[in-house]
Formats: structure tokens, sequence, C-alpha cells
């Protein structure tokens, strides 16, 4: 009906490539962050801000890096959570041994770290695939996890083996520590996440994303284009660490304000991985929808007895949260095992095409 | 024939996994602009010598030459960055991407703008996609494919997916074509239409090919030269009227009372 590209003409191979050819996709991607960056800080309250939106962003942000080498180069890793970690260490190691240096600076610097660490871990990938290679990158997790827990120079030798974050400035406003307020931290989750969904687009829709479809659907035939893999594979991780760095920086900074070593656990790295496989793997919107599914719709489900009136006790509402919670994501896998994205690919393929059946 | 300047050599090559001998002191050569066809029975190892001349699978003895450079031990990836391309007997497409992407995936080598430009697809990058791009679409345009270019390439019928992977191979401006069985599992129609591709991209744009093929009938009228393999040795090489009129191959391909 409204979702019709009849009558938009390309006149050009450039119109054609673009990311967006479609012109009700553009308008809707600039309804929605005519949303994100007015009218929720505008009018939704704490709790939005702070507990639904500002997670979402940062998890949606690991899966999108997690998409990256899962998704787009089909390298299945179980050490996500670990990344995040290295991302968060590193970035309250810069933020303390350079106090004086924006904390913005150092987040996006942290992702630098993490995709050294990355790309280190990544080089097994080069020999070893599929289940395997998954196992291999349990080593990152529980090595990654270990050092968080046993060298206490990452945590600065704090008795209680936490790392809290201090207050910082951002021009004059205090971005992080207890007296930043959550509409400042939204706003600089959201730019950050912003900025980089844009270009993890503009990476897989270019030469890098082809490279790395290539060598996830037939690396054979990858290596016969000209295709080196080792490179590809390790520009993968790296690229991949970097997000799930940041995205973990921005977990203990934005969103936590502190965290204990089991914050990275492998049980964070599976819920990521269930992100991307439920949101969809290769597709970045389903990074999104993925990371809406796994924390939004929890939150949802726990409001609804109040919200109803209904008197259950709190214990009761958080197991039927998990029990609804689950059967809808084995409801959704069910209905699409390609994910969600897939979902909204077919829907968007009907409108199209309405009235009519194809 | 003899006039043409050479290509390919492949001389004196021996190749074996373990204790089996895949191809045994087998010479020949690929002329320049011709079009070379390597035929055989089944397990002959014709797709291991493809192989070899890509640079997967490493000979235990001989020399291949190519452009009249010998070849140390080569990878894959460097076999094509001198020009080898190459489709699978069971089709390798990329199958989660579209048309269009496997065939701008071809252009991987032809494509160098750095990680920088590729993040904000902007300047040099966005020119450089679109100069490909404008590439891809004269090879989708001469392979015919205009209506599926944004299919995604794992719902397209068989026939249909052997022309895109000819077009995937073609991106790459090879100087040495190599098709595996490029019409197996094909009917008659389609079959004749991709005798047509082979034979137009032979002509206009010059490529050598070299490609493996049973329909018997096909290699004849399509090849200039006929390399015959029969358990890995080499029994016959010519042109098709000599390969025809050969006992070895007559017994090779009809057996022999013994």
């Amino acid at each position: 009906m409204f979702y019709r590209e009849v009558g938009q003409f390309k006149t050009n191979y450039a119109a054609d490539q673009a990311i967006f050819p479609i012109r009700q996709d553009r308008i809707g991607l600039a309804l929605i962050l005519l949303v994100a960056f007015i009218v929720i800080p505008l009018f939704g309250g704490e709790f939005l801000i702070a507990s639904v939106m500002i997670p979402f962003l940062v998890l949606a942000l690991a899966a999108i890096g997690l998409n990256i080498l899962v998704g787009y180069t089909g390298l299945i890793s179980l050490g996500a959570a670990a990344f995040m970690g290295v991302g968060a260490y590193a970035c309250y190691k810069l933020s303390t041994i350079f106090p004086e240096v924006n904390i913005v600076v150092w987040i996006v610097a942290s992702g630098f770290v993490s995709a050294a660490v990355g790309v280190l871990f990544g080089l097994p990938s080069l020999r070893i695939k599929g289940f395997y290679l998954a196992i291999a990158t349990l080593a990152a997790q529980f090595f990654l996890q270990w050092c968080f827990q046993r060298v206490p120079w990452l945590y600065n030798y704090n008795t209680s083996g936490a790392i809290e974050v201090p207050t910082h400035t951002l021009f004059g406003v205090p971005v992080t520590g207890a007296s930043a307020t959550p509409v400042t931290r939204y706003y600089v989750v959201l730019t950050i996440v912003v900025g980089m969904t844009w270009v993890a687009a503009n990476l897989v829709h270019g030469r890098i994303g082809r490279n790395w479809m290539a060598v996830r659907d037939m690396d054979i035939a990858a290596q016969l284009m000209g295709i080196r893999l080792l490179p590809a594979k390790l520009l993968a991780f790296a690229v991949s660490s970097f997000y799930v760095g940041v995205a973990g920086a921005l977990m203990v900074f934005m969103w936590l304000g502190a965290a204990e070593p089991e914050a990275f656990n492998i049980n964070q790295s599976f819920i990521l991985l269930f992100m991307v496989i439920i949101g969809g793997l290769g597709s970045l919107i389903g990074s999104f929808l993925g990371a809406a599914l796994i924390h939004i719709l929890p939150i949802i489900v726990r409001m609804v007895p109040d919200a109803l009136g209904i008197p259950i006790g709190a214990a009761t509402v958080e197991h039927l949260t998990f029990i609804i919670t689950g059967a809808m994501i084995i409801f959704f896998l069910v209905v699409e095992p390609h994910g969600l994205a897939r979902l909204w690919a077919i829907a968007k393929q009907k409108l199209r095409v309405w009235p009519f059946p194809y | 024939m003899s006039e043409r300047e050479t290509l390919l050599s492949v001389s004196n090559v021996s190749l074996s996994f373990g204790g089996v001998k895949a191809i045994s002191d087998v010479s020949f050569n690929i002329a320049k602009g011709e079009i070379r066809a390597i035929i055989g029975p089944n397990g002959a190892g014709k797709t291991s010598m493809l192989n070899v001349i890509n640079g997967f699978y490493h000979p235990q003895q001989g020399q291949i030459s190519f452009n009249g450079v010998m070849r140390k031990r080569m990878k894959p990836y460097e076999a094509a960055s001198q020009g080898i391309a190459r489709t699978f007997q069971n089709v390798a497409l990329f199958k989660g991407m579209s048309t269009l992407d496997n065939i701008l995936a071809g252009r991987a080598l032809k494509m160098h703008k750095s990680f920088f430009w590729q993040m904000f697809r902007y300047g040099p990058a966005l020119d450089e996609e679109i100069e490909h791009r404008k590439f891809c679409e004269e090879i989708i345009d001469f392979l015919e494919i205009e209506h599926i270019r944004k299919a995604p390439v794992g719902s397209l019928p068989y026939g249909l997916q052997k022309r895109v992977e000819l077009g995937r191979a073609l991106a790459m401006e090879p100087t040495l074509l190599l098709l595996d069985e490029p019409m197996a599992g094909m009917n008659l129609e389609e079959k004749q239409d991709m005798s047509r591709f082979i034979i137009d991209v032979n002509q206009h744009y010059g490529t050598t090919v070299a490609l493996i093929e049973h329909d018997i009938g096909v290699v004849m009228d399509l090849s200039d030269r006929i390399v015959v393999l029969e358990y890995g040795h080499k029994i016959a090489d010519g042109t098709p009227d000599e390969v025809k009129s050969d006992q070895k191959v007559i017994d090779a391909y009809l057996g022999v009372a013994h």
C-alpha cells in the first residue's frame, strides 16, 4: 500500500547502489532517528532512558559486532563477552592513567585494544572452522575472564575486584559516574551507536563486506576470486572485536557504572549470540531486533501483571517472564528460522506487491 | 594453430594423494586465444588437473609455466591475480548474495580503495563501487541475466546459476578461463546458450578457455584442441578430428574386448 517503489526511477548506478534505494525506507529511517534523538529524550521517563534504551543500544552495538563475525563472515565465536570485557577494562585503565583526556576518546580507543586482542585470538580461524572454531574462541572467553579476575593491575588493585567508574565530563557536562543524567548518557551512547552502525552499513555493503560474505558462503571460490582468507578473516575479527569492545566500554561507563568480571562471563556471550541468531545472521537491522527481543521483551512482559492489576508475587513474575520470553523466542524461530530480519524482509516484500500474492 | 603463442604449459606433472596417483606424467600446453578441452572418463584426473593449474593442489613432480613464467608453489589467490579464473563442477556461488553482488565479488582483485574510504562509502570508494558496477552491468548484459540481477542466487534455477558463475569468473577479466563441466545437467537449449557464451567470450574478449565437458558433441564443436586423459595418463592430444579417430580414445570410451 504505502510501501511501494513504483514510480521511483533510478537514472544512475549511484542511486541504485545506495544502501537504502527505496524512498520509504529513507523516510522510515529518518523518522526512527527523529524519535531516538528528539522524542525519547524529551518525553521519555528516566526508566525508559536508563533501563530500556541505553542497555538496548549497547547490546545492539555488541550484536552488530558479533554479527560481523558470525553472520557476515561465518566464523562462530563464543567469546563475545570477553571482548566486551577487554573494551571495558581497556577503557578503565586508559581513563585512570590519562584522566585528563576526554572519556569518549577512550571509549572509542578501547575498541582498538579489543580489536588487537581479537586479531590474536582470530589467528586459529585460518585452520579451523565451524564448531571447532567456536571451541577455540571459548579459550579466549575463559582466558580473558581469568585475567579480569586474577590480574589486579587491570582493576587498579581494588579490594572489591570490581571496576568503578568515576565522574568524567564532556564539554563541562558530566557524562559518566553518579552525577551524569540519563539523558546525557543516552545522547552519548546514541551518537556512538548511530555513527558506528552507519560505518558498519557502509562496510558490509562495499567491497569488504562482499569479501566477508564470499568467505562465509564458499571459501574455496573466494580464494579463486583473489580474496586472501587470512587477511579477510582477521579483518573481520578486528572490526568485530572493535565494535564489541566499544559496546563493553559503553556498558560499564554509560550503563552499569561499575562491573565485576562476572559481567563478562560465558552466559553473556551466549546471550549476545542468541541476539544475533534470533535477530538474523548477516543483517544489521537484525542485530537491533535481536537486542530488542532479548532485552526489551522481558521488560514488557514483566510490566503486564502490574498494568492489568493482577496480584502476583515478584518472584512468580520473574519466572513467568523467563517462560514467556523463552516461548516467544521458540515461536519466532519456528516461524522463521532465519531470524527476525528475514521476517521483516518478507513483510516488506508482501507490502510491495500487495494486493497481489507475488 | 601451431604459430600461436603458448599461454600455459604443463610439463611432466604428477600428482598423487597418498598411494593414489591422480595424474601421472602429463604434459600439454594451452595456446593463447584457443578453446582447449580436457576430456576423459570419470576419475581420469580432469578436475585434479584444473586444481593443479589453479594452485589448489601442488604437484609432486613437473613444472607449469604461465605466460612464460615458471611457477613455484602457488596459492589460489596468486593464480587469480595472474589472471586465471575458474568455474566449478558443482556450482560454487556465494549463496547468500544477489547475482549482482556475486559478480561484483569477482572484481575483488580490481578494487583497491582503502578501508578508510570504505568506512564512509564516500569519495574514492563510492566512485570505485559505481565504476565496477558499470563493468558488471556489461557482463550482466552480455550473459542476458538482467532480470535476475537483484535476485538471491540461491533461489535461481540451476542453468541460471551456472550462467551467474560464468559471469563471476568473467568479472575477473581473466586471461585464462577454466570451466569445469559448464554444461552438466543442462537441457539442450541451455547448452546451446552456454556454448554461444563460451564462443563469444573467446572471440570478443579474446579469453583463452580450457574446459572440461562430458558432452562429446559440444566438445567437438567448440574446441580447437582436445587433451584426453584416462586414469591420470594422457592418451591423446590434438584437434577434434585427430582425437575422434584415435584408437586409444575410442577404446577408453567404448571399452575394449579383453
